[in-house]
């Protein structure tokens, strides 16, 4: 896909997104129209500004016609296939480590990324892997669960249970 | 005169607070580090971090974010002298001269008048600072809700008619982020708006930091990995004695040009939309002009690295005097503190002077005090940012998407805004790629409900009469800022037309 076909997919699409929205608005019954002596309504801020955005996607997309601007001229792909496969494989394993945290929690999951970044992608030495994960479960655990006392997700009961045991031990003996 | 100075010293005073000059120092390092690392820069390292500041009470959070605010500014010289890699956008003109001189074998000198002209560029502004911010608020404590949203109309107009990126997809960034701040439940009907599936998590609305971490953290580290790849290198740079005082002789070379940049600096980063890249190019401009050499300049000039490194520090604390007098931030970064201030409970604009004196003049005096700490810690330790410039991006990548991750729900305590902050993050990196400009959305986030707010609130008050905001008996400030505005967005027109002019004249014999 070149970079000018991507502009004009993005501009099409959002225009369909700002109608998406003033459609939202509308069937929600909010009043998008002034309220004699009040003024505007709750609907009038979302529903108007929406307009504004479908307004300047139509603007982008006749300037896409008329090659106004530098990305419409553009040809080069939009997506060049060798610095983008770093990108992928960085977004697919972050949205894993996402998806991981709400079945075995924050820390395995982090741990896991860590490692297979470190690992596979960057093939840096297991020593240094090993160090810099258990170090940064350690960082994160100090800082956030003990520090800002925030309870970070532990994932499903099985893998909550084996953490509530470290959290009783913080209790019983260092606190 | 007297009475500022004793707020001032009080000020002062609060900085050597242990707690407090912890953060300064702690602030300074991260921001070196931030603005070292390329592909980040101020806005994303106070972006990640502003979840871990909740530690700590408001006035040292404050102080913090600061602090690496403008050692964020010091650290871009580094890598752009050393790598020849902007660290942070607002680095881009010290690249010019700055890379010249390190082929040369000068990156040492480059660096160490990068430091000295930062330092004169934080102090001049800082003193500005001073003295234009208690009589900005004085006069701003007059302002009512139409002089709050006529401001606000001024603020996104500055985007338009001098960001100088694409204008429709200006509007458009700005416009989302207003429209995106009024998802959840309105403010003064109470009736939820924009339920996207009728997901009940969206009546909490969007956090301003799920989407700024999102664009900031997740998609600005794509970004980087695209545009880098994670290869760089690096210029050698070492530092004797000898060579640091022959390189303090230099300093009145460029101390002129130094000072006309700093100026410059602190008006341009006042304005919303401008900050400190457009300044430290300004700043650049202006040191080639006033030079009696400017062939010189691109080839490694002294005067090239130092004025715009006087400017964006200039602009990094000038874009912080609307956010404290007004309560309209003058930059993306400045646009997270001020929502950071709302969630720490504090009402940013002008009662915060009279409600929390304190919190502004420990503020203003960890400023003083963090310049000096700053360059310090910059001249003694250059060597070892440089060092950590050789920092894989496969260690760098994975520790920052954890720091996202891990923020966002320590401050929101849902795992759906996780998600959200991957979705946004994602879209903000596909549509940077098509050139659409996202820190107008950013500030429009974090100013959309106070505009919503005060729109609706004068229209109420004038019982729905909308020339209310440009009634020049009753509202003359709201009228400026209005004319203002529509000046400002009539700008690019009047440029396109006289470049159309131009050219007729260009083709016609």
């Amino acid at each position: 896909m070149s970079t000018r076909t991507a502009e004009l997919l993005a501009g099409i699409g959002l225009l369909v997104f700002s109608l998406v929205l003033m459609w939202t608005v509308y069937t929600d019954g909010l009043t998008i129209g002034w309220v004699d002596g009040r003024g505007p309504g709750a609907g009038v801020w979302p529903f108007w500004l929406s307009l504004g955005m479908a307004l300047t996607s139509v603007w982008t997309v006749v300037r896409w016609f008329r090659k106004t601007t530098a990305e419409s001229r553009n040809e080069a792909p939009y997506i060049d296939s060798d610095p983008f496969a770093l990108v992928a494989i960085s977004f697919v394993a972050l949205t894993a480590m996402i998806f991981l945290v709400t079945i075995v929690g924050t820390y395995i999951a982090i741990a896991l990324f860590l490692g297979f970044y470190m690992r596979v992608i960057g093939k840096h030495s297991w020593r240094m892997t090993l160090v810099t994960v258990i170090g940064a479960v350690i960082f994160i655990y100090f800082l956030f669960e003990w520090q800002l006392t925030k309870y970070l997700p532990k994932g499903l009961p099985i893998f909550e249970d084996g953490f509530l045991w470290i959290d009783n031990f913080r209790w019983e003996y260092l606190m | 005169m007297g009475e500022i100075a004793s707020l001032l010293g009080a000020g002062l005073l609060q900085a050597f607070e242990p707690l407090n000059f912890g953060m300064i120092i702690a602030g300074c390092m991260a921001g070196l580090f931030i603005g070292a690392m390329p592909g980040l820069g101020s806005v994303n390292g106070v972006a990640i971090l502003l979840p871990v500041t909740f530690l700590v009470p408001p006035t040292a959070a404050i102080i913090f974010l600061a602090a690496l605010y403008y050692g964020a500014m010091y650290g871009g010289a580094i890598s752009s002298i050393t790598l020849g890699i902007p660290g942070a956008s607002t680095a881009v003109a010290t690249v010019f001269d700055g890379r010249p001189m390190a082929q040369k074998g000068l990156a040492n000198q480059a660096l160490m008048a990068a430091a000295v002209a930062s330092f004169i560029g934080g102090t001049i502004s800082i003193v500005l600072f001073t003295l234009f911010a208690p009589p900005l608020a004085e006069l701003a404590l007059k302002f009512g809700s139409q002089e709050e949203f006529a401001l606000m109309v001024l603020a996104f107009a500055t985007f338009i008619g001098l960001g100088g990126d694409d204008i429709p997809k200006t509007i458009f960034s700005i416009l989302l982020g207003l429209v995106m701040a009024a998802v959840g439940f309105d403010i003064i009907s109470g009736q939820p708006r924009l339920i996207f599936f009728d997901m009940v998590e969206f009546q909490r609305g969007i956090g301003f930091l799920v989407l700024a971490i999102g664009i900031y953290g997740i998609g600005e580290m794509l970004w980087t990995l695209e545009k880098t790849g994670g290869k760089v290198k690096i210029e050698n740079v070492k530092t004797t004695l000898a060579e640091f005082k022959e390189n303090l002789g230099q300093i009145k070379k460029y101390l002129p040009t130094t000072s006309l940049g700093s100026a410059l600096g602190f008006f341009v980063g006042t304005l919303p939309a401008a900050g400190a890249t457009p300044a430290s190019l300004m700043a650049y401009g202006l040191a080639k002009t006033f030079s009696k050499d400017p062939d010189s300049f691109g080839k490694g000039n002294i005067s090239g690295v130092a004025a715009p490194e006087a400017a964006n520090n200039a602009a990094s604390t000038g874009s912080m005097l609307p956010m404290i007098t007004l309560g309209i931030p003058g930059s993306p970064t400045t646009a997270i503190l001020l929502g950071g201030m709302i969630i720490w409970g504090l009402r940013p604009g002008p009662l915060l002077f009279a409600n929390n004196p304190d919190f502004v003049w420990g503020l203003i005096g960890s400023m003083y005090v963090a310049n000096f700490v700053t360059v310090a810690l910059n001249l003694a330790l250059i060597p070892l940012f440089v060092r950590v410039l050789a920092m894989p991006f496969t260690i760098l990548t994975p520790v920052i998407f954890i720091l996202c991750f891990v923020g966002v729900f320590a401050t929101t305590d849902r795992m759906f805004d996780v998600w959200l902050m991957l979705i946004l993050g994602l879209g903000g990196y596909l549509l940077r790629k098509l050139n659409y400009p996202v820190a107008p959305a950013v500030l429009a986030i974090v100013l959309g409900p106070l505009a919503e707010r005060s729109m609706r609130q004068s229209l109420i008050s004038s019982r729905g009469d909308v020339t209310t905001f440009v009634n020049p008996v009753e509202h003359p400030i709201a009228l400026i800022c209005i004319i203002l505005a529509i000046a400002l967005m009539l700008y690019p027109v009047y440029l396109g037309y006289r470049r159309k002019k131009e050219r007729e004249v260009a083709k016609s014999p």
